[in-house]
């Protein structure tokens, strides 16, 4: 019966966006106000209705009910609870309800947190949210039903759970990448909003920026989940892959953070108002492009799922009605929005412009990087890749000047300002910083590359560019802590960014990968520590059998950890997996992982030594906290 | 000239030399660094120099796989009509199996050698590399 309800639950909801999508709609154009007003109980029983299908999918899951196919396929009895539970996501149909919880958890908080806006324009933005609430269902009902029974002989066990899956930070990552992908919708929905009405002087800029800071938040935090996964479970050390995949959640990314600067400059100047609509569009569609990238099975990466053209097809239209839509709205309707150019040369508005269009163009880039190998089968009919080499040297060279704004923004002033005097401003810096960054990786490693120097410098440029900022700021102010959210979220976020910098530009160039050949009893010394092989085990897990290494990490003959990696073999589907064992720290991590065993005792063992490689994620995290703290403090002021 | 034209000049100079930098360097980019895909029939007639990055792809032929000293690794790769040696330096994903599908990448040594640089296996069970499926069975 369960499963059955929860395919109801999804029916019911998929009626109440329709009429959300049309009645208000109607509503508008016939003038009654009471049939606008129902968009908001409709989108908050639909909410109901998701969440309620969703939970009796865990259900399923949890009484292990194999007569459901999607079940069958992501679960096992002997699976561990907290494994199961996230199981619901493990497979496409599964994480496509996911990610349609978390789209109308988005819509109940703006139709919660939204009474002051406009009746009519709020209307049209939950007429919009309805539209892409409709195909969402409708694609989940049509082509991806994770009710579906295995009538009439179902298997006795599950398929289990891809042990690649069967980790914390794939618990976690899905539910927060999708929170970032679909709070994009918001922004979306808003942009729309303005365009298809007729008001003027609307503050909408200032209505939409907190909701593309947590979406932002979220999608950052989500990423760099990501990237730590693939770095402590695929036990090949990278955590970057240029994958399309990735790249698919990279973009958004990107184009988000120019949304954000641009709708700054919209709030605060009115300025750039086309553009923020633009990008606020390409925002959510380069998300709906990362789904269908993902979904369709088009480009075949470790992520992507099981193909079935018939999903690739109906996400293509989708994609399409609502990417054509939303241009021919904005190429209808923006042109009120577009101002002749009134820029001062030297001002923050230039600043801001500039990296917003070097963001979008680097954007391009990543775009062309990732479709590339599509267009090219289509066109020839040869296969190929592009290999990461595409996107270091392309990208890399755009993002530069980028970098190089993010502390003058911030610095300069709005309006025209005196290049001498701007130059006075920063010129100690910039000479510090060039100097630091030559200096300090000379001292610890004595040796010097331009680019090691160039991406240092960049970071603690950065770095004092925001913390001189900072310290005007809260001189002005009277104290640190009295601060604005705004400036506080502006500091944490450019200063997070430093620190990935550094992080990135040093684990990539002083990183150790050693591939040898150990016996128990041996050891190797990997910059200044010292790793011993001391024996191996068997291991047996719930659901998995394998061998355990113990390995001891010491410095100057004092041991400072002891590490166990494993190989295990998972005993349903029989695949195996390489559980790393990491030494982690602040300064340096010691990365271990276990090759294949090769007789005599003897085993392949992949050996890593990566300085300040957790610099990267750190930074991720404060660019996300920025992004919240400065979502904290809009919505106090927009509330009043 | 008034000033809003100049800077409108400016502005459209600017760009147009920003956007040929961007295409430039695009194109420069994109030249070094597609890796083409072949299967082994294909590796026959094909003309590739061995200096060229490529992928190839296929299934490991069942009992072929040979361990030398210091984790150098030899494989043939199969597409059940032609064959092709690879030889490997390093640790073996753990997808790799003989009978399964691998995708390496690297360069050719003459015509029987493929000498790779990397090794991927894929996820799926039923996953076969493309156009494997349309040769055989």
């Amino acid at each position: 019966m369960v499963p059955e309800i929860g395919e109801f639950c999804l029916i019911v909801a998929f009626c109440l966006a329709v009429v959300q999508s049309t009645l208000p709609l109607a509503g508008l154009y016939r003038k009654k106000d009471h049939w606008i007003a129902m968009a908001r109980p409709l989108a908050l029983g639909q909410c109901f209705f998701i969440t309620l299908s969703f939970v009796l999918l865990v259900i399923c899951f949890l009484q292990n009910d194999f007569s459901v196919a999607y079940v069958a396929r992501n679960s096992n009895s002997s699976l561990p609870i907290f494994y199961q539970v996230s199981a619901v996501w493990g497979g496409h149909e599964g994480s496509l309800l996911l990610w349609t919880l978390l789209f109308s958890g988005w819509v109940m908080m703006v139709t919660l947190c939204s009474r002051h806006l406009p009746m009519h324009f709020l209307a049209r933005v939950l007429i919009i949210l309805g539209w892409i609430s409709c195909g969402f269902l409708l694609f989940l009902l049509a082509t991806s039903s994770p009710f579906q029974r295995y009538l009439p002989d179902y298997p006795l066990d599950g398929r289990d759970l891809n042990p690649l899956l069967q980790d914390f930070g794939l618990i976690v990552h899905p539910p927060v990448l999708y929170m970032g992908y679909v709070g994009f919708a918001i922004p979306f929905a808003f942009a729309l909003s303005v365009l298809w009405g007729n008001e003027n002087d609307l503050p909408w800029a200032k209505w939409m920026r907190p909701w593309v800071l947590v979406a932002f938040g979220f999608l950052t935090v989500g990423i760099a989940l990501g990237s730590w996964w693939a770095y402590y479970e695929l036990g090949w050390g990278g955590w970057w892959f240029w994958d399309p995949v990735e790249n698919a959640s990279f973009m958004p990314w990107l184009v988000g953070i120019a949304l954000i600067h641009s709708l700054m400059m919209s709030d605060k100047r009115q300025m750039f108002q086309g553009w923020s609509l633009l990008l606020a569009i390409l925002t959510f569609a380069l998300s709906l492009l990362g789904a269908f990238l993902v979904r369709s099975g088009i480009l075949t990466s470790v992520h992507a799922f099981a193909n079935d053209p018939t999903r690739g097809i109906f996400l293509l239209e989708f994609l399409g009605v609502v990417v054509g839509g939303s241009f021919g709205l904005y190429a209808r309707r923006g042109k009120r929005f577009s101002m002749p150019l009134r820029l001062e040369w030297c001002s923050r508005e230039t600043v801001i412009l500039l990296s917003t269009v070097f963001l979008a163009v680097s954007t391009a880039t990543v775009l062309l990087g990732t479709l590339f190998p599509l267009f090219y089968e289509v066109c020839t009919g040869q296969k190929l890749s592009v290999g990461f080499p595409y996107f270091n040297s392309v990208f890399i060279p755009l993002m530069l000047p980028v970098l190089l704004l993010i502390p003058i923004g911030p610095i300069i002033t709005w309006g025209q300002n005196q290049g001498k005097e701007l130059i006075q401003k920063v010129q100690w810096i910039g000479v510090l910083s060039v100097v630091l960054g030559a200096v300090i990786p000379w001292v610890f490693t004595r040796a010097l590359s331009v680019s090691v120097a160039l991406g240092v410098s960049l970071g603690i440029w950065i770095m004092l560019g925001t913390l001189k900022t900072a310290y005007q700021k809260s001189r002005q102010r009277g104290g640190v802590f009295k601060l604005s959210k705004g400036a506080l979220g502006m500091i944490f976020a450019h200063l997070g960014m430093a620190v990935s910098i550094i992080g990135i530009t040093i684990v990539s160039h002083y990183q150790i990968e050693r591939d040898v050949v150990m016996k128990p009893g041996q050891s190797l010394e990997i910059a200044g520590e010292e790793i011993g092989f001391e024996k191996m085990q068997r291991t047996e897990g719930e659901n998995y059998l394998g061998y355990q290494g113990h390995f001891g990490v010491s410095v100057a003959g004092k041991k400072i950890a002891e590490l166990t990696p494993e190989k295990r073999v998972y005993v349903v589907q029989g695949q195996r997996l390489t559980e790393t064992a990491i030494d982690p720290g602040f300064w340096r991590d010691i990365y271990i992982s276990l090759g294949e065993s090769l007789g005599e005792e003897s085993w392949s063992v992949r050996l890593y030594y990566k300085p300040l490689v957790r610099w990267i994620w750190l930074g991720a995290l404060m660019m996300a906290m920025g992004g919240l703290i400065a979502a904290w403090g809009r919505r106090t002021k927009g509330g009043n | 000239m008034n000033t809003l034209r100049k800077r409108r000049v400016w502005l459209v100079v600017i760009l147009s030399s920003a956007s040929l930098i961007v295409t430039l360097l695009v194109i420069q980019a994109l030249r070094h660094n597609l890796n083409l895909y072949y299967t082994p029939t294909e590796l026959q007639t094909a003309d590739i120099s061995n200096t060229q990055k490529i992928r190839i792809g296929g299934l490991v032929e069942k009992g072929s796989l040979q361990r030398g000293s210091d984790l150098i690794i030899q494989f043939v790769v199969t597409d059940l009509t032609h064959q092709i040696s690879v030889q490997y330096t390093g640790i073996l994903p753990d997808l790799f199996k003989e009978g399964q599908g691998v995708v390496a990448s690297g360069r050719l040594n003459g015509k029987a050698l493929f000498v790779a640089d990397e090794i991927l296996a894929k996820h799926d069970e039923n996953y076969q590399p493309p156009r494997i499926l349309d040769h055989g069975s």
